[in-house]
């Protein structure tokens, strides 16, 4: 009866992270949606301290404490622009946690109780392969997403690290995890040996989380945080497989769907698949230098304000280095300007701009750009053809005429945002130096644009500056 | 009669094709907000560590729940708080 009880508790935690999730379908449900969420997860650790009922708490409750106060501290001190680093640490916590409930149960049934049964004798065969599913999920996820996070927060270099015969090593890898893994559940029956296979097993899947991410390049981080975002719900599922937890499973499975539905979209963003993400190791080749562009043709922050005073409709085209210069705001007040002199003004945002998916969006909220000013690319290429003027602020690769044009060239085929269509393109950037994928950029040799060489918050501010100057003459 | 492993699976895919189904319909300008409070999401694992740290002790098995804990809660924490400072802002009225 008692346990009834318990299981419809669960149950309800269940259907609110269900409710929660759905509240984020739209902008006006979607932080309720997320308290919902939050409360389902108090519902189920609630449910399941009075399930256990009078135990030893001091573990739990010190836990508790430190990880509440390290995530809260965490969370209210986060910078908008590092949000897809710590994105990346949070989720190999997840994936760590679940990897290391596994080694606890592991510990507590087997090694510590010095049993000379197999692990599938004590726990149950199909328990058995779960849990070393999550210990060997947990683990890649883990050390995977600290390999992100130390690329993404500039602690590692961005660009791909590849190891010869890495596809072979790779390879072995696996083979020995999955041997490992089945002398682990099936066969070590003395508590040093299944010890050792532990080690063997957490050894192995770290290297491999590793070995993973290390070859990723900076402009596929997007798709390597979804896919790890993924991994994190799949480990936690596994978990839910072992303690036959039903709470854990679905919540678990709702975050490997989420994950993969991100990944995925990631990937036609970049018209690339999750294979070639994965192996590939693009934007590996050398980086083209400066003497390959012609015609290319410089112009200053009044001159660039003489063409925005008189355009009527302006786009602006963010990029991960609108970010990095931190010139959201400065974006933000030229947009404003603009429009008190009637222009209209949007914002295009490519799918992968930025360093997570729709990392752009959040960038921009900060700076208080009302979300119904975002136009997404399928939405925003369209209008181009009648736009005035278009200003790139930090993006590169993404409105490239290369992919639609140069079937040779490494993107293409991905989709752009094709601002070449414009009247003019306005390109602030810091020199001709390419973007993320390592190619030339022939929209600037174009006609119809005007580089506009510096610091993207600098130059937004003195083109602002000149504006301001231009309507106070006239 | 179907055994627990078959139940846990059959509950797993069903929540796979539920997550498909609303995760589809979630705007672009949402996706890093879902995707924090996904990861949120992912740290019910903590059931799991609460439920294994039950046997309190000092033992390598307790030890490793109360990292597993101590994980489990910077993710639950942090997702949640930092998922509704973003949504804060898509909401908040202009500055003027």
């Amino acid at each position: 009866m008692k346990s009834d009880v318990f299981s419809l508790l669960y149950l309800v935690s269940a259907v609110l992270f269900i409710v929660g999730l759905k509240g984020l379908t739209r902008v006006r449900t979607a932080r309720r949606g997320n308290a919902l969420a939050a409360l389902a997860m108090l519902i189920a650790v609630a449910t399941t301290l009075l399930e256990l009922g009078s135990i030893d708490y001091r573990w739990i409750v010190a836990g508790l404490a430190v990880g509440s106060t390290i995530g809260a501290i965490a969370a209210v001190r986060v910078q908008m622009t590092a949000m897809p680093e710590m994105v990346a640490l949070f989720n190999g916590f997840g994936g760590g946690a679940s990897a290391l409930v596994a080694a606890s149960v592991l510990w507590l049934e087997l090694i510590e109780s010095n049993t000379t049964a197999t692990v599938a004798a004590t726990l149950g065969g199909s328990a058995a392969v779960t849990v070393f599913l999550s210990f060997l999920i947990g683990c890649v996820t883990f050390s995977g997403s600290v390999v992100a996070f130390l690329k993404l927060s500039g602690r590692l270099r961005g660009r791909p690290i590849m190891l010869p015969g890495r596809h072979y090593v790779n390879a072995v890898l696996v083979l020995g995890v999955a041997v490992a893994g089945w002398a682990l559940a099936f066969f070590t029956t003395d508590s040093d040996a299944t010890r050792l296979a532990c080690l063997v097993v957490a050894a192995v899947s770290l290297i491999v989380g590793i070995l993973m991410v290390i070859p990723i390049g900076g402009a596929d981080m997007p798709v390597v945080i979804s896919l790890l975002n993924s991994l994190s719900g799949l480990a936690a599922s596994a978990t839910g497989f072992v303690l036959g937890s039903n709470v854990l499973i679905i919540s678990g499975a709702l975050v490997g769907a989420s994950g993969l539905i991100l990944t995925q979209i990631m990937c036609v963003a970049m018209n690339r698949s999750l294979g070639n993400v994965l192996f590939s190791g693009f934007g590996e080749t050398a980086a083209g230098d400066d003497s390959e562009y012609q015609n290319v043709s410089s112009y200053s922050a009044e001159e660039a304000a003489m063409v925005l005073e008189s355009a009527e409709s302006v786009v602006i085209v963010p990029g991960y280095g609108l970010a990095v210069a931190q010139a959201q705001h400065a974006a933000r007040e030229l947009a404003d300007l603009l429009e008190s002199h009637g222009a209209k003004v949007t914002y295009a945002i490519h799918p992968v701009a930025g360093r997570m998916p729709g990392h752009m969006n959040v960038l921009l909220a900060d700076a208080d750009v009302p979300y119904e000013k975002l136009i997404e690319m399928d939405a925003a290429n369209p209008e181009m053809r009648t736009t005035d003027a278009v200003i790139v602020v930090g993006a590169n690769d993404v409105v490239n005429p290369a992919a639609e044009t140069d079937p040779d060239s490494p993107i293409h085929g991905m989709p752009i945002l094709r601002v070449f269509e414009a009247q003019t393109v306005l390109m602030i950037k810091r020199s001709l130096s390419p973007g993320f994928a390592g190619i030339k950029n022939e929209l600037f040799e174009r006609d119809n644009t005007m580089m506009v060489f510096g610091d993207g918050k600098k130059i937004l501010q003195a083109i602002l500056a000149e504006l301001k100057e231009l309507s106070a003459a006239a | 009669m179907i055994g627990p492993l078959l139940i846990g699976l059959y509950v797993f895919v069903l929540a796979i094709f539920v997550g498909f189904e609303i995760i589809t319909k979630i705007p672009p300008t949402l996706h890093t907000p879902l995707m924090s409070g996904a990861n949120a999401i992912s740290g019910i694992t903590l059931v799991g560590a609460v439920f294994a740290a039950r046997m309190g002790g000092l033992n390598a098995s307790a030890v490793l729940a109360f990292v597993a804990i101590v994980f489990a809660t910077i993710n639950v924490v942090g997702g949640f708080l930092v998922t509704d400072r973003m949504l804060g802002m898509f909401g908040r009225k202009r500055k003027s």
